[in-house]
């Protein structure tokens, strides 16, 4: 069949081929980005414009002070995270990273819960002096201070 | 001096690449110009310099020369040995050394080996391997020495990153490096190719054996961070689709793309400018990664610095050598001549499947590493994750993967479908008897059956091409095809059984409390304090045992460094043949309880022993190649001995 046709033809046929798949292969990258790229908020943000109960997301801002409890099982947390203006509480079950303390930012991975809880998946903390998440990095310094002083 | 010395030898190497590219641009010009006689000793001298500097660092880390500033900050004297030369290509500076030397090292490699191509594809080749290197080398001595003094020198250094302290940073880096600089000299073979017009098969067949080596480390090298990854960071992942693990995937999907178009040009003389386009393409996905991961838009344990200087430098590179090549590429992609033809149902048709496939995978992994850049210039702030990359790039995987189990029976040129019934019939069986036993029996969710039912057919197809065929003379680059294709099958194994029966318990427990995690019982014997050389730890011992059986002790650790000051959790690793049982201890709950986090990851090493497999496939198709060379060369210079009483020819006369 293919072998019936003339050379140009057939790199023509070999060319479409593979444009075709690569379209193909953008539009759906184009169209499931836009359904499944986590999202970040801050608590303001999330309490202004709540994402889909159970949509991945990410919740970036400052544990508050004296929101940190640790429930009977020893691994279960529960924090608010505030940025000055909004509190959002939040339940996690796990090990938590070794900078993850009160005052402190944070940026936790998961989904908000119908009862307005954010469940977190997983907690990133900043590392060290050089390590931080990045939208914490990027959080205005005045929005850090704000939140600090909120919180203390 | 030794600073002075690595710097000097630097700044040669990197005038001998300007040296190399003018004397190649000019001998490729004026044809039988004597300025061509210099590249190929421009491009040997070029190696041996770089790879002094390099020498010359890591003299420099093992002594602990707080005078240079690049030790001063990653160093620190109390480190174990070992770290301390790794060291030395843990941080910025020292890894683009490492760099520009393995560019230096593949370009002195082939214009010390290579005698097979015509002598201009060479010197345009060699050429454009030393445009490259001095985009590199500029970057290295204008923005980034690693020889920079530190007036006055420091008491004691600052330490590496905990996390960096570990065999793995001795091994990965060095592997992966090979690899992905090692793709250069795809890059430079394909534009030495456009340059001279001359893409044929043996060209092919000299560009094969270098795509074929730097794809085995790099294979290698993503191996060993996965696994690296997988216990180090203690979250008992082994791949998270972070933009510097795709940064080192992307290079590997258009190399393993390269690899098969390759053979195809060898074997068939097909698929000409599609294997030129691949050779650019390899080695742009590794200069990308490099921006990616070198630019500090990124955050990970791999962005050393955070400095728009260098990233602007980098991306002014990238749109120099990519754009460059690409343009040349449209320019020259006409004038290459048509190829062989081929039937659908051939060899051929079913590697173009895989081609088109590997570069719809890379083509979907490229567009989701670089979304969230994209949506920040937007000011809108996303990650993207494995409920992206997982489906998404399943919809072309695994189509590929039943090609991948049928092609390697299919003839070249054309084949009929009756002739390869049977085996299709048995691969289907197979596949199909899985997917009905996982569904029915162990309800296994959808992807991993998936992957499993594949992996079935991938390891029985990659058996087949071997039915009828004499064992003991089979050539080994097929058995090399056999092997890398099962070790597909054993690494897609690993990963779906992982996905579909990983237990895991999180549980806070008294000491001598017992958790129970799959067919594991483990019991917290107790938690004490150990010290070792740069750190103290809290270290658990725990007791495990499979279903009943005797008793395995795991010690994992929560260690503090203090230089610098951070810590670390060292997970604790039992291994079967079956799986690993994976242990983590974090803080101290109330009443004396200790939070433990435990993993039951039945057939997780296979993940690992599969990509050495793959690994090893490609070493025994290299080791083929080079000997298949190897005899047609001595059987050349028998025929030429024989002929030579006949035509006696004048001795030339060498210029110096």
């Amino acid at each position: 069949m293919t072998s019936a046709l003339k050379p140009k033809h057939q790199r023509l046929v070999l060319i479409l081929v593979a444009v075709a798949a690569l379209i193909a292969a953008a539009l759906l990258a184009a169209w499931a980005l836009r359904n499944q790229a986590s999202y970040f908020y801050v608590p303001s943000d999330m309490a202004a414009n709540p994402p889909e109960a159970g949509q991945a997301v990410r919740l970036g801002g400052m544990v508050e002070a004296g929101s940190l409890k640790t429930l009977a099982d020893g691994v279960t947390i529960e924090f608010v995270v505030g940025d000055g203006t909004a509190r959002v509480p939040v339940i996690f079950s796990g090990i938590v990273p070794d900078l993850f303390v009160e005052g402190s930012g944070v940026v936790a991975e998961g989904s908000l819960r119908p009862d307005g809880t954010f469940k977190a998946d997983n907690l990133l903390a900043k590392h060290d002096e050089n390590y931080m998440p990045r939208e914490l990095e990027d959080m205005s310094a005045a929005q850090k201070r704000e939140a600090v002083a909120e919180t203390q | 001096m030794i600073a002075e010395f690595g710097l000097a030898a630097l700044w040669l190497s990197a005038a001998l690449a300007g040296l190399q590219l003018l004397a190649g641009f000019l001998g490729l010009r004026q044809s039988g110009s004597e300025l061509s006689a210099l590249v190929r000793p421009a491009a040997v001298t070029q190696a041996l310099l770089c790879a002094l500097s390099f020498g010359a660092l890591l003299l420099l880390f093992a002594r602990t020369d707080l005078s240079v500033a690049l030790v001063a900050k990653n160093s620190h004297s109390d480190k174990p040995f070992i770290f301390k030369l790794a060291g030395a290509w843990g941080n910025h500076e020292g890894s683009m050394l490492l760099w520009v030397t393995v560019m230096a090292l593949a370009g002195g490699l082939i214009a010390f080996l290579e005698r097979r191509l015509p002598e201009r594809t060479m010197l345009a080749t060699l050429a454009s391997q030393a445009f490259v290197g001095l985009g590199f080398y500029a970057f290295l001595l204008i923005s980034s020495n690693p020889f920079e003094r530190l007036v006055p020198a420091a008491a004691e250094g600052a330490g590496l990153n905990p996390l960096l302290q570990d065999i793995g940073l001795a091994l990965h880096p060095p592997t992966l490096y090979f690899g992905y600089v090692g793709l250069s000299i795809a890059f430079s073979f394909a534009v030495g190719a456009l340059l001279t017009r001359q893409v044929t098969p043996d060209f092919a067949k000299v560009m094969r054996p270098w795509v074929l080596g730097a794809w085995i480390f790099l294979t290698l090298g993503i191996t060993a961070g996965s696994y690296w990854a997988y216990y180090e960071l203690g979250w008992g992942g082994w791949w998270f689709w972070d933009p510097v693990e795709n940064a080192s995937l992307m290079p590997w999907l258009a190399a393993t793309a390269l690899l098969h178009s390759v053979s195809v040009l060898a074997s068939r003389d097909a698929l000409r400018a599609w294997t030129i386009m691949l050779g650019v393409v390899a080695f742009s996905m590794s200069m990308i990664g490099t921006f990616l991961v070198r630019s500090g838009i990124l955050t990970s344990v791999h962005a050393f610095a955070v400095d728009p200087e260098r990233g602007t430098f980098i991306l002014v590179l990238l749109a120099i050598y990519i754009g460059g090549a690409l343009a040349l590429f449209a320019f020259r992609a006409g004038t290459i001549a048509e190829g062989e033809r081929f039937s659908v149902l051939s060899r051929e048709g079913a590697l173009v499947v895989n081609n088109v496939a590997l570069s719809a995978i890379l083509g979907i992994v490229l567009l989701g590493t670089l979304y969230p850049l994209l949506t920040e210039a937007f000011d809108v702030r996303v990650s993207v994750g494995p409920p992206y990359f997982n489906p998404v790039g399943a919809i072309f995987f695994l189509p590929m993967l039943v090609v991948l189990a049928i092609g390697p029976l299919l003839r070249w040129r054309r084949d009929s479908f009756a002739r390869i019934r049977l085996p299709v019939i048995a691969i289907a069986v197979v596949g199909s008897a899985v997917l009905l036993a996982g569904w029915l029996i162990a309800g296994i969710a959808l992807m991993p059956l998936l992957g499993m039912s594949l992996a079935a057919a991938v390891a029985v197809g990659s058996f087949l091409p071997l039915r009828g065929r004499s064992l003991r003379r089979l050539p080994l680059p097929v058995w090399g095809m056999v092997i890398a294709h099962f070790g597909i099958a054993v690494a897609l194994f690993g990963m779906a059984a992982d996905t579909a029966f990983t237990r895991e318990k999180l549980v806070a427990a008294q000491v001598g409390e017992t958790a129970r995690v799959g067919p594991w019982s483990v019991k917290l014997a107790s938690v004490d304090p150990v010290a070792g050389p740069n750190w103290t730890a809290l270290e658990a011992r725990l007791l495990a045992s499979y279903r009943g059986g005797g008793e395995h002790e795991l010690k994992p650790q929560a260690r503090s460094f203090w230089t610098p000051p951070q810590q670390t959790s060292e997970s604790a690793l039992l291994t079967r043949w079956n799986g690993q049982l994976y242990a983590v201890i974090g803080g101290e709950a109330e009443g004396g309880r200790w939070q433990l986090r435990l993993w039951w990851k039945p057939f997780v090493t296979w993940i690992w022993y599969g990509g050495v497999l793959i690994a090893l496939g490609g070493f025994l198709a290299l080791l083929g190649r080079l000997s298949g060379d190897l005899r047609r060369r001595s059987a050349q210079a028998k025929i030429a001995a024989r002929r030579a009483p006949e035509t006696v020819s004048e001795p030339v006369e060498v210029v110096a």
